[in-house]
C-alpha cells in the first residue's frame, strides 16, 4: 500500500491502538490533519486551546489509564508550548508520546518561518525523540516511540516530523516486533539480592515501607499488600505513591515529606531499615540529606539503575521490576516481630494526627476535602494543581486504588490540573472525576475549560479561592517575616460567570454548611463541567511542614 | 566546574554510541544538565560504521563516576558504558604546540623534542610546532620543559584509549 507520510503517521497510531489524541494543528501539520479527518471513527480528535493543555491532557490520560498518551502540536511555538508538559510527564515518568510538525528539510536550519529546534529544546526532558529525515523510517520511528515511552521507567518520547516528510509517498510496512540495540528495560531483580533484603527484613526492629509511583507504575500494588501483610510492616508514600497502598489500610501511614503527617515522618526517620519500592528519596521526601534516617539501612528496589544510590546509599540494590521482585521476596518473608516499633508508631499516630482549627464561620480547605472525600466515598478520580490545595487534597483525599490521584509531582506545575482531568476523564468516561485547583493554577489553563465544554465533559472542577500564591505566600510568612512580595492578588475573576461565559455551570461558597448542598448539585450534572468556587481564608497554612533544609523529624506541627 | 569534591581525580571511560545525528549534544548535555565534569572528550567512527566511539575523561568521586555510567546507559542511542577503573590500557593523546624559538634557544628545543621521541612539523624563523604523541603524562612533561621558551598555541586532541590483549569493548 503506498500512502503519504501523513497517513502513515495515522495509520501507525491506529496500529499502536491509539484511541484519542490532543492537540492543535498548524501550517507542518496540515497534511497530519488532513489524514486523521478520515480517521475520526478510530482516533478522537480533542481540540485544546493551549498546547500545554494537550501536553498536560495526554499525560492525565496516560496516568489514569496506564496506556500512551498522545498529544501534538505544530513547529516552532507550537512545539515550544508543549515543552512544560513534557518536563512535567518526564519528572514523574508518564508515558506520551509528543508529536511535533517541523518546517520542510529544506527549510531546516535557515530561520525559517515558525522553526525551532524542537529537538534540541527538548533534549533534556525527553526519554528520547525523533527528528524523522525519510518518510519510510515513520511506521519504526512511531512503533519505537511507544515502545521507549511505556517501558523500563515510563517517559516521554517526541517525534518531530518536516511537513515535506509528511507529504511524501512510500510503501508502507508496520513492523511486527520492535527491537532497540543497547535497551533492555525490564529485569526481575537478581535472586541473590532479594534473598540478601529478606534476610535484612527478618533481623530488622523498626523497618518500614517506603513506596513511590513506582508500585503503581509496574501494577505492583496486590504484591505490596501481600508484603505488607504478611510481614506486618507499617507502609508510608510518596505524594506520587498515593492509591499505590490503601491509604484506609491499618499498616498505611500516609504520605511522608515536607507536609507528610508527622507520624508517618517520625516512623520514616527512626526505622532501622527502609524497603524503598519505586521511590527516588526526593528532598520533599527526606529533608535534610545527612540527618534524613540516620539508623536506617536501605533496600532500594527500582527498575531505573540510576535511582539506586542517587541520593542515598543502598544497603541492597536490586535493579528490576516491582511486581516479579515483590512476588520473589513475598515467598522469602515471614511475620516480623514488631510489637515495640508497632506501639511507638501507634502511640506517634494518636499524639500526633492531621489536624486543623474547624470553624463554623469560614470553609476551612481541609474541611472541604474531607467533605467531598465523604460524599464521593473516596471513590472518585482526584486530580490536583499545584500548590497549597494540592497538599490538603493529598493530606485528606484518602485513595485506596491506584492510578486515582493525579497530580504533577517532580516538577509542580501550576496549571496541570484542569487539562490533566480532561485527559483523565477521556480515560475513563464513566468515572467520577473531581478536581482540586487555586485560583492561582487554574488560572494558567482556564481556557481549556472550552475543552471541556465542547466534549462535555462533567468535570467537577472545584477552585479554592484563598486571592493569593498560597504556597509561595505560606513561606513568605513563615520565613520572610510575613512580607508578601508577588503574591496577593488585587483582582480574582468572577468564577462563576467565567462557567456562564464558557457555557457552563458554577457557583460560589463561602460557609461550611453550603458545601454538601453545593457539591451535591454539581454531581447532577452530567453534561458539563461544574465550577463550585470556595472562597477560604488567606492565610490558611498546611501543616506539617519540614522547612526546606531542615531534618525531616524538624517540623512545625501547627 | 561545579561539583568538585574533595575525592576528585580523573577517571577515562568509554562510550559506544549509535552512529546517529545529534548523540554527541545527548552525550555533552547530559554532562552540563547533571553538572558533570569532562577533562576531555574524543570522539570517532570505529570497525562498525554504525557506531562511534567516545573516550571521555571525566572528573569526580566514586559516587560521581557512578551515577556518570548509570545516566549515559539510559540514552537510548548509548550502546555500552566502559569505566576502566583497574584495566590494562594503551591510552594515547596527541598534541600541537607552537613555542617561540629564537637563534640560541632552537638547538635546546630540538634536544628535548628529540629525546621525547616528539617532532618538529613545522620550522618559521620564530617558532616551530612540535608534534607529540604518548599518555598524558609524557604530553603533559614536554609541555613543562617547553614553556620556559614560550608556547604561543597548543592544541590536545584528548586522551582515546583501549584495553589491552584481547579484551574488547563490544555491543
Amino acid at each position: 500500500m503506498k500512502v503519504s507520510g501523513a497517513k502513515a503517521v495515522v495509520e501507525s497510531l491506529k496500529h499502536l491502538g491509539v484511541e484519542v489524541l490532543f492537540g492543535i494543528p498548524g501550517g507542518a501539520l496540515l497534511y497530519v490533519y488532513d489524514a486523521l479527518y478520515d480517521a475520526q471513527d478510530d482516533i478522537r480528535q480533542v481540540l485544546c486551546r493551549h498546547e500545554q493543555g494537550a501536553a498536560h491532557a495526554a499525560d492525565g490520560y496516560a496516568r489514569v489509564s496506564g496506556k500512551v498518551g498522545v498529544c501534538v502540536a505544530t513547529s516552532g511555538p507550537g512545539a515550544t508550548n508543549l515543552v512544560t508538559g513534557i518536563a512535567n510527564a518526564h519528572m514523574d515518568s508518564v508515558p506520551i508520546v509528543a508529536i511535533t510538525g517541523q518546517v520542510p528539510r529544506p527549510s531546516i536550519g535557515r530561520d525559517s518561518f515558525q522553526e525551532a529546534d524542537v529537538t534540541g529544546i527538548t533534549m533534556p526532558i525527553v526519554k528520547h525523540s525523533y527528528l524523522v529525515k525519510e518518510p519510510q523510517d515513520i511506521p519504526a520511528v512511531f512503533a519505537e516511540a511507544f515502545y521507549l515511552a511505556a517501558t523500563g521507567r515510563p517517559g516521554p518520547v517526541l517525534v518531530d516530523l518536516p511537513k515535506d516528510v509528511t507529504a511524501s509517498e512510500f510503501e508502507f510496512h508496520f513492523p511486527e516486533k520492535v527491537t532497540v540495540a543497547g535497551y533492555r528495560p525490564a529485569a526481575s531483580g537478581h535472586r541473590r539480592m532479594i534473598k540478601q533484603a529478606a534476610d535484612l527484613i527478618a533481623k530488622s526492629q523498626r523497618p518500614i515501607i517506603y513506596i513511590g509511583g513506582g508500585v503503581i507504575t509496574s501494577g505492583a500494588h496486590q504484591e505490596l499488600k501481600e508484603l505488607a501483610e504478611k510481614t506486618g510492616i507499617f507502609v508510608v508514600n510518596t505524594l506520587m505513591g498515593k492509591g499505590g497502598f490503601p491509604e484506609s489500610h491499618p499498616q498505611a501511614l500516609g504520605m511522608i515529606g515536607m507536609h507528610g503527617a508527622a507520624y508517618g515522618n517520625y516512623a520514616l526517620n527512626g526505622s532501622d531499615l527502609i524497603i524503598a519500592l519505586g521511590a527516588r528519596f526526593d528532598d520533599r521526601v527526606t529533608g535534610r540529606l545527612d540527618k534524613f534516617a540516620p539508623d536506617a539501612k536501605v533496600i532500594h528496589v527500582d527498575i531505573d539503575p540510576a535511582e539506586i544510590g542517587k541520593s542515598r546509599a543502598a544497603d541492597v540494590p536490586i535493579v528490576g521490576d516491582l511486581k516479579p521482585v515483590l512476588k520473589e521476596l513475598n515467598r522469602l518473608v515471614q511475620r516480623c516481630d514488631l510489637e515495640p516499633w508497632r506501639k511507638q508508631i501507634v502511640e506517634w499516630r494518636e499524639r500526633f494526627p492531621l489536624r486543623y482549627a474547624q470553624s463554623d464561620e469560614r470553609i476551612k480547605p481541609q474541611f472541604l476535602v474531607q467533605e467531598v472525600h465523604r460524599l464521593t466515598k473516596g471513590e472518585a478520580i482526584c486530580v490536583t494543581d499545584v500548590g497549597q490545595h494540592q497538599m490538603w487534597a493529598a493530606q485528606y483525599y484518602l485513595c485506596d486504588r491506584p492510578r486515582q490521584f493525579v497530580t504533577s509531582g517532580g516538577l509542580g506545575t501550576m496549571g496541570f490540573g484542569l487539562p490533566a482531568a480532561m485527559g483523565a476523564q477521556f480515560a475513563r468516561p464513566d468515572d467520577l472525576v473531581v478536581g482540586f485547583h487555586g485560583d492561582g493554577s487554574i488560572q494558567m489553563t482556564i481556557q481549556e475549560i472550552a475543552t471541556a465544554v465542547e466534549h462535555r465533559l462533567p468535570l467537577k472542577i472545584i477552585i479554592v479561592e484563598n486571592r493569593s500564591l498560597g504556597m509561595v505566600r505560606q513561606w513568605q510568612e513563615l520565613f520572610h517575616g510575613r512580607r508578601y512580595s508577588g503574591t496577593l492578588f488585587q483582582m480574582v475573576p468572577d468564577f462563576d460567570k467565567i462557567a456562564e461565559a464558557y457555557g457552563c455551570k458554577g457557583e460560589t461558597i463561602e460557609r461550611p454548611e453550603e458545601i454538601e448542598p453545593a457539591f451535591k448539585r454539581a454531581l447532577t450534572v452530567s453534561d458539563t463541567p461544574y465550577i463550585l468556587t470556595a472562597r477560604v481564608e488567606q492565610e490558611e497554612n498546611v501543616m506539617p511542614m519540614v522547612p526546606a533544609g531542615s531534618a525531616l523529624d524538624e517540623m512545625l506541627i501547627d | 566546574m561545579a561539583n568538585q569534591t574533595r575525592n576528585a581525580q580523573s577517571h577515562t571511560i568509554s562510550v559506544l554510541v549509535r552512529n546517529r545525528p545529534g548523540v554527541l549534544a545527548r552525550v555533552a548535555g547530559l554532562f552540563s544538565r547533571r553538572s558533570f565534569n569532562i577533562d576531555s572528550l574524543a570522539v570517532s567512527t570505529t570497525q562498525s560504521p554504525d557506531v562511534s566511539r567516545m573516550t571521555i575523561v571525566v572528573q569526580g568521586d566514586e559516587r560521581v563516576l557512578d551515577q556518570i555510567c548509570k545516566q549515559l546507559r539510559k540514552l537510548i542511542d548509548v550502546l555500552k558504558v566502559q569505566d576502566h577503573r583497574g584495566e590494562e590500557l594503551v591510552d594515547r593523546e596527541l598534541a600541537l604546540i607552537k613555542v617561540a624559538t629564537s637563534a640560541q634557544s632552537r638547538g635546546e628545543i630540538m634536544q628535548i623534542v628529540d629525546i621525547f621521541r616528539a617532532q618538529i612539523v613545522d620550522l618559521a624563523a620564530n617558532s616551530v610546532v612540535v608534534q607529540v604523541t604518548g599518555d598524558s603524562h609524557k604530553i603533559d612533561a614536554l609541555i613543562e620543559l617547553l614553556r620556559p621558551f614560550g608556547v604561543k598555541e597548543m592544541m590536545r586532541t584528548g586522551k582515546i584509549v583501549l584495553s589491552r590483549g584481547d579484551g574488547r569493548t563490544v555491543v
